[in-house]
């Protein structure tokens, strides 16, 4: 007989096992990861507290010089700052963090800051240091590192600092086996896409060699900041109503359905109770776990219930989206859309699409296209995301938009969960709302660009007419001068200028 | 031998003069058309196949009523109307310098000028498109094709080209012929002996009668068209036809092309449609016929599928409604043969001169 030992495993343990599912797979990806994670936190942080982002990115060599692949990273904001009580379970905890409630985030599992710390740890073995204020008078000093198997963070380090200029913001700084040379392109694509989509922030990179890419705000507006919601009947699944059921304070099932659930009033749950043969008084602490799965697939089975609202999203909008395309792709000309708010199982969701046309872009070959989730920009396995393929499904000779344009296509898609294929946060699955939705938005955007390069190949048109009649007529009156025997050519002026303003042509036969 | 002098009025100085001023015409009228604050514009004649037509009392296709105007004020019409300026304006320093150009001159020339042809075609057409606007043929602007064509017998000539004027030629000095170029075409007739002319499809042929002294046992000038008579050689047997009054009688192989030789000759070729004086209506064509290769036994090819299309066009030309070119045509069809001038040398070197020629020439007379 064989025995099983069964032992349990904390979700530290669990990430340092499978680091490949959260992006940490090779040195060159987890360098990227890394300062990605990092980046998006600070982000997260600034917008929090309604400030626009002021991000410094800074990586170099380790002490022991660049052969052994060791750097030091460093990433400063000024956000909001984490309370002393909760900085070492920030960075020193795996799923803790400030991001399990419903509204759009970039994060979703709180896992990326703790992740890269972990990932240092786990590869040079040398303890993170953290500096946090949330603008009080104190600046809080850490140096921390994990108990991987307990998951709990363990504080080498506390020192508290006086915060005579009212500071506010983190500091991270750990070292991490990397790869910077290969991940070197990923890293700035990405930091100009993030610059992008994030119009508003100033990010600011020195890398190993000392080179400094910098990107600097066009504007001080921020998007509305998102509002918490509660869960919607078609987005929960057991797990979800047998905590709720455990927290509330409710005792019959009517309050507690209008109390715990997004967009269900007295009527609305009155109804439903009703469809669902569940009696209205009936107290949720006393379902039997039978009844709380039947209760589940009611709730996805009755159709009345009204769509998620989108105040818990915060798209970026078209001014904001304009503005961070015009500042970093540069292009001749852009069209941008806001779709209306939709849902997916429950979710709400928001599709931003947009399409540049020249300037920047590069011309000759297929399409760039530009992906962003939550205002996170998505750069990896681009075929299989579902903006991709619909791009790809399109028949972009009707918009008069052919391969080898210099053409970007941009979309951004804004949910309370977006349906990642991987935890690495690579691409968009098929979900047939949000497939519908993009290539709804991709079209909008696409008709107005053929409006404005059916203008564009006018204009062109009529240059080239000009330049053909400049190109003759003087010929003409020239040859014509020769063969009458004339001195003096004749005025040509006149009939030239009335080829410009009229700019029509007869049609002689 | 009866002496046929040359009439003053078309004499070929005059209608070089005449050309000039055609040439100069056609600058004013586009030079006032601007100085009046007017896209300068042409009117023509269209040369498009709905406006040829046969004219059977000219016994040659002419062009219709229809005619096209070419405006500066239209986008499509301004480069080709360019390019006709130029080539008039170049026609006339060709004209006035005396000097001649051949068509493929003409293309690079135009270089020279910034005044580029996408190719030699495009030029080419222009220049059919200003013979068209003057009525003058480009020989008078003094643009040729490249030469082929020849002619030997005794006709005495005078140049007109320049630092040749008032040279006399008599055309039997060189045996092999002389080239029928810019300088004979416009050259005067001064003196023939020659009743007649033989037009001749081949080089061998043509080099057989000489030696063979047929131009004195026929009293005949010889003119070698090698293959389809440029306009230039069409041109020059319609004035020996027309000043001298000498008949032409035409030898070609016996195919439908052999045929077309010699119908081209007398009724001229639509390409041509929009000029005049290339065309000899009283020539005949005297063999070698379909009858011909059954009348003499002579040893043949078949007919191509190609051959056979040829001759079904040729059965429905306007050009071919006489009674001899219709029996020719169904000859053809029937025997299902081709035979070539040279077949006659199965009966001997000499069989084609002693016997065939003067047979044929009694029968055509």
């Amino acid at each position: 007989m064989v025995t099983q030992i069964f032992e349990e495993i904390s979700p530290a343990d669990f990430f340092y096992r499978n680091r490949d599912i959260a992006g940490f797979t090779n040195p060159s990806r987890a360098i990227f990861a890394s300062i990605r994670e990092l980046v998006e936190n600070s982000l997260d942080a600034a917008e929090l507290a309604s400030i626009p982002p002021d991000i410094y990115v800074r990586l170099i060599f380790g002490e022991s010089g660049p052969e052994s692949g060791i750097y030091k990273l460093r990433v400063e904001d000024n956000g909001s700052g984490i309370t002393s009580r909760h900085i070492p379970s920030a960075f020193g905890q795996v799923l803790f963090g400030s991001k399990y409630k419903l509204k759009q985030s970039r994060g979703t599992f709180g896992l990326g800051g703790t992740m890269a710390v972990l990932y240092g740890q786990i590869t040079t073995h040398k303890p993170a240091y953290i500096v946090s204020s949330t603008g009080s008078t104190k600046v809080y000093v850490y140096r921390i590192m994990i108990d991987i198997q307990r998951n709990k963070p363990i504080i080498l380090e506390r020192r508290v600092l006086l915060n005579k200029e009212q500071w506010h913001g983190t500091i991270v700084e750990f070292y991490l086996e990397g790869d910077y040379f290969r991940a070197m392109p990923k890293i700035l694509e990405y930091l100009k896409q993030t610059a992008l989509v994030n119009p508003y922030a100033n990010i600011t990179f020195v890398d190993p060699k000392g080179r400094m890419y910098k990107s600097s705000r066009v504007t001080e507006k921020m998007p509305p900041p998102p509002k918490e919601t509660l869960p919607h009947p078609y987005g929960v699944d057991v797990e979800t109503v047998k905590r709720l059921i455990r927290v509330t304070p409710h005792q019959k099932m009517l309050d507690f359905m209008v109390a715990h659930f997004h967009r269900v009033n007295e009527r609305i749950a009155e109804k439903f109770l009703e469809f669902s043969g569940i009696p209205k008084t009936r107290n949720p602490k006393k379902l039997e776990p039978q009844e709380i799965v039947r209760f589940v697939q009611m709730l996805k089975r009755y159709e009345e219930f009204r769509p998620p609202s989108a105040a818990c999203l915060s798209p970026l909008g078209k001014d904001l989206l304009r503005a961070g395309i015009l500042k970093e792709l540069k292009p001749e000309f852009t069209v941008v859309c806001q779709r209306k708010p939709s849902t997916y199982a429950g979710h709400p969701f928001i599709i931003e699409t947009a399409i540049a046309y020249g300037g920047e872009i590069p011309k000759g070959g297929d399409f760039v296209l530009y992906r962003f989730a939550n205002r996170i920009p998505l750069l990896y396995d681009e075929a299989s995301d579902v903006a991709f393929r619909v791009i790809k499904s399109m028949n972009w000779r009707r918009y008069k938009v052919s391969q080898g344009m210099p053409i970007a296509v941009l979309v951004h898609t804004c949910s309370t969960k977006i349906p990642y294929k991987t935890v690495g946060k690579e691409f968009i699955a098929d979900r047939p709302e949000i497939k519908r939705e993009i290539l709804n938005g991709i079209r909008e955007a696409a008709r107005r660009i053929q409006r404005f390069l059916s203008k564009r190949e006018h204009v062109e048109k009529e240059m080239r007419r000009l330049s053909v009649f400049s190109k003759f007529l003087p010929k003409i009156a020239k040859f014509s001068t020769e063969l009458a025997g004339r001195e003096r050519q004749p005025e040509i002026e006149k009939l030239l200028e009335s080829v410009n303003t009229s700019g029509r042509e007869t049609t002689g036969r | 031998m009866e002496e046929k002098q040359q009439d003053d009025n078309v004499s070929t100085v005059g209608k070089k003069k005449e050309t000039v001023a055609s040439l100069e015409k056609l600058g004013q009228r586009l030079y006032d058309q601007m100085e009046n604050g007017e896209f300068p514009w042409i009117k023509m004649p269209s040369r498009s196949i709905e406006n040829i037509c046969y004219h059977p009392d000219l016994r040659q296709y002419v062009l219709g009523d229809r005619s096209v105007k070419r405006s500066a004020r239209n986008i499509r019409h301004i480069r080709p109307l360019t390019q006709l300026v130029w080539t008039a304006f170049f026609a006339h320093k060709l004209s006035k310098q005396r000097k001649t150009s051949t068509l493929r001159d003409v293309y690079y020339s135009a270089q020279a000028y910034q005044m580029s042809f996408k190719d030699q075609s495009e030029s080419d057409n222009v220049i059919t498109d200003l013979e068209t606007v003057i009525g003058i043929p480009r020989e008078d602007f003094n643009v040729f094709p490249e030469e082929r064509s020849a002619i030997f017998g005794d006709l005495t000539i005078e140049y007109n080209v320049p630092g040749y004027e008032g040279k006399q030629m008599n055309l039997t000095s060189h045996p092999d012929g002389l080239m029928i170029g810019p300088a004979l075409t416009y050259s005067e007739f001064v003196k023939t002996s020659a009743d007649k002319v033989f037009a001749i499809e081949k080089g061998g042929l043509f080099t057989r009668f000489v030696e063979e002294n047929v131009h004195k046992k026929f009293n005949a000038l010889l003119v070698l068209t090698s293959g389809q008579a440029p306009r230039a050689t069409r041109h020059f047997i319609h004035r020996l036809n027309k000043e001298l009054e000498l008949p032409t009688y035409i030898f070609t192989d016996a195919d439908p092309w052999g045929m077309h030789i010699a119908m081209v000759i007398i009724s001229g070729s639509a390409n041509a449609a929009h000029l005049r004086d290339l065309t000899t209506p009283d020539a005949v064509w005297s063999g070698v016929w379909a009858t011909d290769i059954v009348n003499y036994e002579l040893p043949t090819d078949p007919l191509t599928e190609v051959d056979i299309k040829r001759l079904h066009e040729l059965q429905r030309d306007p050009r071919y409604k006489g009674k001899l070119w219709q029996r020719e045509i169904k000859t053809f069809m029937k025997i299902r043969k081709k035979a070539e001038q040279e077949a006659f040398s199965r009966y001997g070197l000499t069989y084609i001169v002693d016997e065939y020629l003067p047979a044929k020439l009694e029968e055509t007379k």
